[in-house]
């Protein structure tokens, strides 16, 4: 009796997935390899690709497909693999920052966005679908995702009050509890001396001075005490589900999960969220057939219907401008994606773009201020 | 009395074996064919371990002095510096700008500029975009004009002799930068000194993981010994069972466990919970357990216990029964007969099972990580963190070099006062 109920709602489950694959322009594939091996995050993040993309491409092709889940240490694990002459990744998903890493060392190889991806659904070109998401030679933009606050609903102490603006997270007397901060200076000190008085256009040039480091970490000061630092993204939704910060910054996807999936008494704060890319690069001097199989998977992938196809399953915005129209309900939930997304006009008031250059220069030796500060 | 004659051999004359060869050679004949056929048995796990484990081992502590990116990406350069003094606040001269101009022009065809910048930043914060920016640079020069002037006017970081000066520093084939930034120091024009106060943190962490690594040894030894000695003096029925209780732990996900620790100790969690229920704890003054060096502690000897157990166990159960009750019989008291009888003899087990628990504690960093917070991290933490995220593998190779001379040293110290032999598995 429960068999057979159990089957029957995997029967259920399983019917949007087909729906959802439309099998119209697949290109035919001469010389192609048969497998993929595609790195990516794990997680809903994974699932949401391999339902959007790779399940629809290999019931159409008979490719198999092997996921490795090492995005983030992505960079270090290709490095490795370059080195001992041996790259056995053909499809790696990394965050923008990592594929501007991989390009400059001519790990990843230069794409040729026109004449690799598909058209957008509209007849514009490639290249003007994914606009500003191009940020270099190598990156084919999947989403847009913001790193961002959630905090809880239920708590007493704030007598009623709601946060709306960034600098509540730094507010202890109106705000007080625990909050949850990646250990990472990135994003971090940003949010600190915009909450210092700093504004937003000056934000990189305060940091370049001797002063503008110490000025950020004496900010984090006032609420360094009462935070939680995390390291894996999975840890700040766990820690406002068990009530343990009612401040947590985190992926806007996760969040997601635990408001509308779990439905926890937790809210989204866009005030100053951070965006950034998510997208594919291939590495250099691939096989033939590997490269060619690689390069039908992606024009499949990155259409206008599939980039949109993944809104169903993770609450990031996709990186063409073409299949934002196409977002429509979650495939479970049942609600509209639109409203969740970092790109919704609403949620994009105020935001930042980390300054990747700035970063890429001053990364060590913040991240031993950083550390050094964290240990005291 | 055996006869002290037999065995010697006869008077002016050598002892020799039943084919007439000498007995000493006859021996070593045999014994050389054994040894080889020793060496032969073991030979595929010893090239086995040379080749997955010391080989790569040995690779990696290499980068940790390894420069060799700076002298074979900026050839000309390098050999052009060395007759500018470093003192002076003067610019290196025109040779030098023209060995950087054919240098990075075969560098960046080769894309090699961005690691050459990334490995100067560790130096010299500005590098990396510096060297990210001559790709743009080089396109828009001149070769009719000299190179000074124009990299100046490309960028005018070029123009500071600071830049000028870490690149001569650090042009060598060897470098004892990262052993040095290891150790919380930098090389300065004043030569060697200590980074300033604030950005000081590996001689802490090192601190840190040894003293959190005895502490936890010391507490797996507190809470393994009276179990072990449970364990080896029950009936054979009961014991198995506790063992099982014991090996359960071994077999279920270290990360499960892991997580299972922040469930139970979190502020919100089951402990504090059943505190406050019970009014032993205020509500607004839950414990902080986790997140800190008491969840570090915690967690860590929850999952290295069994490697005290285990060895003190094998060792007590060796350790006759009969020598506490002839003690006894001969008039000392429980206390003493296992003072001065019994645990002189579970030293061995003692001393494994700390070697054990301690070699394993200082290596750990998914534990520390998860549950340590920010004063409950350990060492390996930044070793992972340069390997996977800043890519800073020369300061990974140099921190697990110091790590590994620090075990080595402690090791070394163990086996003069107490002796290596004296150490017993079983």
């Amino acid at each position: 009796m429960s068999l057979r109920y159990i089957l029957g709602a995997a029967v259920l489950v399983g019917l949007p997935f087909g729906a959802a694959m439309a099998a119209d322009d697949i290109e035919p594939c001469d010389g192609c390899a048969n497998s993929m091996t595609v790195v990516s995050w794990g997680g809903a993040y994974q699932t949401s690709q391999q339902n959007a993309y790779s399940k629809p491409y290999a019931e159409l092709t008979g490719t198999t497909f092997t996921w490795d889940e090492s995005s983030n240490e992505a960079v270090a694990k290709l490095r490795a693999q370059f080195e001992a002459g041996n790259v056995t990744w053909d499809l790696v998903d990394v965050e923008g920052p990592d594929s501007q890493r991989l390009c400059d060392e001519g790990l990843a190889m230069p794409i040729d966005f026109d004449a690799v991806l598909a058209p957008g659904d509209d007849g514009s070109t490639p290249t003007a679908d994914f606009g500003d998401g191009l940020i270099n030679e190598c990156f084919i933009p999947q989403i847009w995702f913001s790193t961002t606050f959630g905090y809880r609903t239920d708590v007493a102490e704030w007598n009623g009050a709601v946060p709306t603006s960034l600098c509540d997270v730094f507010d202890m007397e109106k705000f007080p509890g625990k909050r949850a901060l990646e250990k990472r200076p990135k994003k971090n000190l940003e949010w600190a001396l915009l909450c210092d008085g700093v504004t937003k256009e000056e934000l990189y040039d305060v940091l370049s001075t001797p002063e503008g480091v110490d000025r950020a970490l004496k900010k984090l000061d006032t609420i360094k005490d009462q935070t939680v630092w995390w390291s894996a993204g999975a840890e700040a939704p766990q820690l406002l589900a068990d009530k343990e910060v009612v401040f947590g910054s985190t992926y806007n996807g996760r969040l997601f999960a635990v408001i509308e999936e779990q439905h926890q008494p937790v809210a989204m704060l866009w005030d100053y969220e951070v965006f950034d890319f998510d997208g594919w690069i291939v590495p250099a001097d691939l096989p033939e057939d590997r490269k060619a199989r690689v390069m039908n998977f992606l024009r499949f992938a990155t259409d206008t219907q599939r980039l949109a196809d993944q809104a169903k399953w993770i609450s990031y915005g996709p990186a063409r401008a073409s299949s934002q129209p196409l977002v429509g309900k979650h495939a479970d939930l049942g609600i509209e994606m639109a409203p969740h997304m970092p790109t919704n006009p609403d949620n994009m008031k105020n935001y930042l773009v980390n300054n990747i250059e700035w970063w890429a220069d001053h990364q060590d030796e913040v991240e031993a201020k950083f550390q050094a500060w964290l240990t005291q | 009395m055996t006869d002290a004659t037999a065995g010697k051999p006869p008077r002016g004359g050598q002892m020799l074996a039943a084919d007439g060869t000498p007995l000493k050679v006859s021996l070593r004949r045999a014994m050389r064919a054994q040894k080889l056929r020793a060496l032969l048995l073991i030979s595929p796990l010893l090239l086995f371990v040379l080749l997955t484990f010391i080989l790569p081992i040995g690779d990696m502590l290499l980068r940790s002095v390894e420069n060799d990116i700076v002298p074979s990406t900026l050839p000309k350069t390098v050999v052009a510096l060395q007759d500018w003094d470093p003192k002076t606040s003067e610019l290196p001269g025109e040779p030098v700008f023209a060995g950087l101009h054919d240098d990075l022009v075969i560098a960046v065809e080769k894309k090699a500029n961005t690691r050459l910048g990334q490995r100067l930043n560790y130096e010299y914060s500005g590098f990396s975009s510096l060297m990210r920016g001559v790709v743009r640079d080089l396109k828009s020069m001149d070769t009719s004009r000299p190179f000074m002037e124009q990299f100046i006017e490309a960028d005018k970081k070029w123009g500071d002799p600071a830049v000028w000066r870490t690149l001569k520093t650090f042009s060598g084939e060897y470098t004892s930068g990262y052993l040095l930034n290891a150790l919380d120091m930098q090389r300065t024009e004043n030569g060697i000194q200590m980074k300033p106060e604030q950005e000081r943190i590996y001689l802490k962490l090192f601190l840190r993981t040894m003293a959190m690594s005895l502490g936890i040894t010391f507490i797996c030894l507190l809470l393994g010994y009276p179990i072990a000695f449970l364990l080896a003096s029950l009936p054979l029925r009961t014991s198995n069972l506790i063992l099982i209780l014991v090996l359960l732990p071994f077999w279920t996900s270290l990360l499960v466990r892991t997580a299972a620790w922040k469930v139970l100790l979190q502020q919100q969690g089951v402990i504090n919970d059943i505190l406050v229920w019970l009014g032993l704890v205020a509500d607004n003054a839950r414990l902080v357990m986790i997140n800190n060096a008491t969840g570090t502690t915690i967690a860590m000897t929850h999952i290295l216990l069994p490697f005290m157990i285990l060895p003190l166990f094998s060792v007590m159960k060796g350790i006759p029964p009969s020598y506490m009750r002839a003690a006894k019989s001969l008039g000392a008291n429980d206390w003493t007969a296992f003072w001065r009888v019994y645990f002189p003899q579970s030293i061995p087990g003692v001393g494994a099972g700390a070697i054990l628990c301690f070699i394993l504690a200082i290596g750990y960093y998914i534990t520390p990580e998860l549950v340590g917070g920010t004063s409950g991290v350990f060492i390996s933490n930044r070793i992972a963190y340069h390997i996977s995220t800043s890519l800073n593998w020369g300061l990974a190779a140099a921190l697990a070099t110091l790590l590994l001379v620090v075990v080595l040293a402690l090791y070394w110290t163990y086996d003069r006062i107490v002796g290596i032999d004296n150490v017993k598995l079983g």
